[in-house]
This record gives structure tokens, sequence and C-alpha cells, in this order.
């Protein structure tokens, strides 16, 4: 069992090298940790050999790579359903990148009603608003798609409102709380200075708030993408008609059609959703995996 | 994975760090800071700006207000009102009966396939959670020391958690786990027959767990970050004291990891209950085979969805969100007999 030794907690003053103790066994440590990325990252370059194999290879190639490299599992892929995967691509992007709008704005301005401004039953509405942290989706799936499908928005002229009305009501209190911690962090001075000046609660807010907010609204922007891109189960609830499926749902079409020969073709389509995910990962890791974390803990 | 406009950070768990800064660091803003300029305007009493400033805090709110009325709270109201009727979605509101408490009976009563969607999910959750916050934590301990390479393998790590919840990735697993999968084929190196796991009642449920276990980075970052603030006196102290190693683990770091212990518990725990992409995709939506991977979440959606049967699916929902409600409060309750709050940490 590794435990942690003093060494191991030094605080942030000493440089990365002067804190490493003999004793420590850091090649062994080392080696301990190549053998878990190379477990924990080993299904995905199997998915991505495998999106390259030939179906044949698929079932007697037991190796990761292929022997022959078969890129037509992309173009297959691609065109396997009546409509093209470029569609469901489409489809994801724009309900993605309007979500992100839709959380970016809606959150800020509630965020900055909770941090900055007083008005009444402010501190119940925050509880509320903590509360609905918690609150499975599962829960109100059905109502809501009642709800949504009583207005005609189900499956009508345009199937995505259901799926983006509640992102621009600021429904993802998950976001108003990053936010509404994030302000916390701005000096109230700016305000005060503000104030002097003249400038009333929305010009405090176009002013000082928004253009501080920024990092937190990358955040924000970031994760919503994320999220959105992934999420299967609204949009399984919500989205009927092929044409306007997202690739999630897409996917799961692969599995209906239980012929084997469509594994590789939907290895090549899985790998390509996850691309822009994966992407994200690469460009904003430092951000992803420790900024909004440290920052919290150290704010 | 699915994720809900409502506010729920359920089913992410990516979701969990940021929550867990969150949730530590963000007092009640409607606290003031000491010396903040604000108790400087305050005394000024109720001025011109302090009056506009209360209808501004409704107009900024106001988005948030129509959503918290129109997407959740008057569903949950018809949700509640709908788990006494034998609503489907075919028949007009008009002609709606109440069954009274019908709905409920036959759920505690009367649907054997009910108690075993409770069964599979509670099963998923005791086995996967503690299985996945074990390796969340050894990994973090692996990883809690300042040297060059730390960033990188921390990021590879939490990898997982970004693309784990994705149908993609539900894909994969499950062709990793059938007849021709990796999984097999790594088994045969050692010369063992496989099977195809995924197709197994025995062993289905199983595949999903490593799934869930598989995305430990979230969790991981988050005792990461816990570790970096138990104080290096106390070790100094209990080294001097004569502790070995695993007796500073055992008497240090777990104790003061507790609060985070808790906090990782508790999300993973509401996580699992709500596991429902892989189990789809392993099942093609129906909970197979031999509903072995009829997860809660699973059986709502094919009773409301498939069946239409909304009425009943509503009852589902609630008794669903009680049951997370009262397990938290568990946590919460038998929580202060084990978890450690230093006096001097600001948590």
């Amino acid at each position: 069992m590794v435990t942690v030794t003093p060494t191991d907690v030094a605080p942030t003053a000493a440089p990365p090298n002067a804190r490493r103790r003999p004793g420590g066994r850091p090649v062994l440590r080392l080696l301990i940790l190549v053998a878990i990325v190379a477990v924990v990252l080993y299904p995905l370059f199997w998915m991505i050999g495998t999106s390259v194999k030939s179906q044949e290879e698929i079932v007697n190639n037991l190796g990761l790579l292929p022997e022959r490299f078969t890129p037509g599992n992309y173009t297959a892929g691609w065109s396997n359903f009546d409509v093209s995967f470029g569609r469901f691509f489409l489809n994801s992007a724009m309900v993605s990148l309007l979500t992100v709008v839709g959380n970016g704005l809606s959150c800020l301005l509630a965020a900055y009603a909770f941090a900055r401004l007083r008005f009444r039953l402010r501190g119940m509405w925050f509880a509320v608003m903590i509360g609905t942290l918690l609150l499975p989706q599962h829960v109100l799936i059905v109502p809501q798609y009642i709800l949504f499908r009583t207005l005609g928005l189900v499956g009508g002229d345009w199937p995505y409102l259901p799926l983006l009305i509640p992102q621009f009501l600021a429904t993802e209190a998950f976001f108003v709380f990053l936010m509404v911690q994030f302000m916390r962090g701005v000096p109230r001075e700016l305000d005060e200075a503000a104030r002097i000046d003249g400038a009333g609660p929305y010009g405090i807010f176009r002013h000082i708030i928004l253009p501080l907010s920024r990092p937190a609204l990358v955040t924000t922007a970031i994760f919503s993408f994320i999220w959105t891109w992934n999420d299967f189960f609204r949009q399984l609830v919500f989205l009927s008609q092929l044409e306007d499926y997202t690739v999630p749902v897409a996917l799961t079409l692969f599995i209906d059609s239980t012929s084997q020969s469509a594994v590789g073709p939907m290895f090549a389509m899985s790998v390509l959703s996850l691309l822009p995910v994966f992407l994200f990962f690469v460009a904003f890791q430092r951000m992803l995996v420790e900024g909004i974390n440290t920052s919290g803990i150290k704010g | 994975m699915p994720k809900f406009p409502a506010g729920n950070f359920g089913t992410d768990p990516t979701r969990g760090e940021e929550l867990f800064v969150a949730l530590t660091t963000a007092p009640d803003p409607t606290r003031r800071g000491p010396g903040s300029v604000r108790a400087h305007t305050e005394r000024r009493g109720p001025g011109r700006f302090r009056h506009s400033e209360g209808l501004a805090g409704y107009v900024f709110l106001s988005p948030w207000l129509i959503g918290l009325m129109g997407v959740t709270a008057v569903p949950m109201l018809l949700s509640l009102y709908l788990s006494f009727t034998n609503y489907d979605i075919l028949t007009p509101f008009s002609e709606v009966q109440w069954v009274g408490l019908a709905n409920y009976e036959r759920m505690f009563t009367a649907d054997p396939s009910y108690w075993h969607a409770v069964r599979v999910t509670l099963t998923f959750a005791l086995i996967a959670v503690p299985l996945k916050l074990a390796a969340a934590l050894g990994v973090a301990l692996l990883l809690n020391r300042a040297w060059r390479g730390v960033g990188v393998f921390r990021g590879l790590f939490y990898l997982p958690s970004l693309l784990g919840g994705s149908v993609a990735l539900a894909i994969v697993w499950v062709n990793m786990f059938n007849r021709d999968g990796a999984f097999n084929s790594l088994l045969s190196l050692f010369g063992i027959q496989g099977k195809p796991w995924v197709n197994d009642p025995d062993w289905a449920l199983e595949t999903l767990m490593v799934l869930a276990i598989w995305q430990f980075g979230a969790p991981m970052v988050i005792f990461l970050a816990g570790l970096k603030q138990v104080p290096t006196e106390l070790y100094e102290a209990a080294s001097v004291d004569g502790a070995g190693r695993f007796r500073q683990f055992r008497n240090v770091t777990l104790p003061m990891l507790s609060p985070v212990i808790f906090f990782n518990l508790v999300l993973e725990t509401i996580n699992g209950f709500q596991g429902f992409t892989a189990a789809f995709v392993l099942s093609n939506g129906t909970g197979g085979p031999v509903d072995s991977t009829l997860m809660y979440t699973l059986n709502l959606y094919i009773t409301g969805f498939t069946e239409l049967d909304m009425g009943y699916a509503s009852a589902m929902a609630w008794v669903f969100l009680l049951a997370i409600a009262v397990i938290t409060a568990i946590f919460f309750s038998t929580g202060r007999f084990w978890v450690h709050y230093s006096d001097g940490e600001d948590r």
C-alpha cells in the first residue's frame, strides 16, 4: 500500500524537485502509474484500432492495430442510414452551441442577482436554487415531456425547443452556482466606484461584472458544450424523426441493426462523435482538470 | 451522459469536482463579508439605489424564476398529480382517471420487475461506487506529489470521466466485453476461454460496473484537492511519534480526508443510482439480458415512454426522488460519526 509521506503533501513554496526525498521510490511509483494509464487508455486505443479494421479482422485479429488499414468504415458509417451522419453532427453542434449561449446568458443574469443585488426573498430563492442542484432529471422527464407536448413543441417544426428552452431559463443551477461563487471574488470596490460614477445595477452588470466574469463564462461554455454533446437521455426522449436526430441518438441505431457487419462503421462513428470532446480536452486540459478545482479551493 | 436542465449535476461524473468546490468554498452570498463596501453603503439606509436594486434583482432573476416555475416546479406538481392517475399520453387530459394510490400499491405489492430494478440499481451502486472511490483514492495517493509529469497523468486519468458517459463509449464498452472483444483477447493470452459477458445475465451488470469504475478520474481530482489541504505538520508530528506510513495513512490522511470522502460518496452514490446510458446501450433499451441491467431509470423510461404508462412512471419518479432524499439524509446523519471537520479549516 502506498501511503503519503510528509514530502508528498509539501506546501507550495518549494520548487517541485526540491521536495523529492531519496527513498520515495519514484521509479516504482512511476511504473505503477504507467501500468494504470495503459489499462485506462486501452479501451480508447482499442476503439480507434477497431474503427480501421475490416470486418474479418475485427473478429480474428486480436491485436490493437489492424494488419490492413481500413478507413472505409468511416465512409460506410457516415452514410449508413438514410440520413447522413453529417446531418446528425450538425444537429448535435447546433443543440450544443445554442445550449452554450443559453446557459451563459441566463445563468450569468441569475448569478449577478444572487451575488450582488439585494432584494426580497433572496435568501429563500438561493436556497431553492441549491435544492434544485440535486434533483435527478429522471424525476422530471415525464411531466416535462407532457407539458412540451401539450404546447405542441415535441416533434414540432423545430423539435429542439424542448431541449433548449430550459437552457435559456437558467435551469442549470450548477452553472448559476459556479458563477455566483466566481462573482464573489470580484472586488466590491469596483461596484462602488462605478456606483459613485453614477452607474445603477444595470450599468454595474454591463461594465464591471460582465467583462470580469469571462473566466466563469468560458468554464460554463466548455462544460455546457461537452455535457450537451454527450447527453443522451433528453435527446432520446424528445427527438423522434430520423433527420432531427443528434449523434448519440443516431449511434443507437447501429445497435438496432444487429448485423455484425456494422461493427466497423459503428466504431468509426463512435470515434468521430468523441472527437469534439477530445479536442476540448486537449485544448483546455489544464482548465478542465485543475483550473476550476484549485481556483475554487484557493479562492 | 444525460444531464438535466433543471439543475441536476447527477449523472455527469465530471460535475462533481466543481460542485465540491462550490459547496465547500461558496458560502451563502446573502451573507456579507467583513469589511465589504456593501456594509458601508448599507448604512445609508433605503436610498434610491436600494429601491432600484430590489427591482433590478427580480429583473435579473426573472429567467431563472420562469424556469424554476415552468420547467421544475409545475412539472413536479403535475408529476405528483399524475402519479395518482392512470394517465397515458394518448388519452386527453379531460378523461384522465384518478386511481388513488393504485400506482403505488402496484409498485410495492404487485410489480416484481419494479423490485428487480431496485435490486439491480442497489447492487450496481453498492459495488461500483466503493470500488470507484477506492480506485480514485489509490491513484490520488500515487499522484499526490509534486513532480514533473503529474499533470499529464492527472489529465489522462480524468479523460474517461469526460468521455465515459457518452453513447459512443457505451458502444465501445459493450463490444469490448462481447465475444470478440478486447477483454476476451486478453483472457486468451492466459489461456482462458472467454464468453460474451454482456449477453450473460450473471455478468452484464458487472461490465457496466467496470465502466463506472473506469471513470474514477473525477472523484480522483477531488481527492487530490483534498490531499493538498492536509497540513504537513500533522505528518511530521505523526512521524516524530513513530508512526509508519500505514499508521500515518490510517490516523492522519483518512481522518483529514473524511469530508472529501464523504462528499465523493454522496455524489457518486446519487450518480450511481441514475445510470442510464450504458444500460440502455447494452440492452438496446430493454434492460436485458433477462432484466439483468434494468436500472431504475431505465425501468422508468420503459414504463413511461415505451409502455406509455405515464401515471405509473410518475409514481416511480416520486419514489425515486424520495429514496434519494432519504439516502442522502442517512448519509448526512451517519456522517457526523466518521466525518472529521478540523476546526482550523475554513470549510
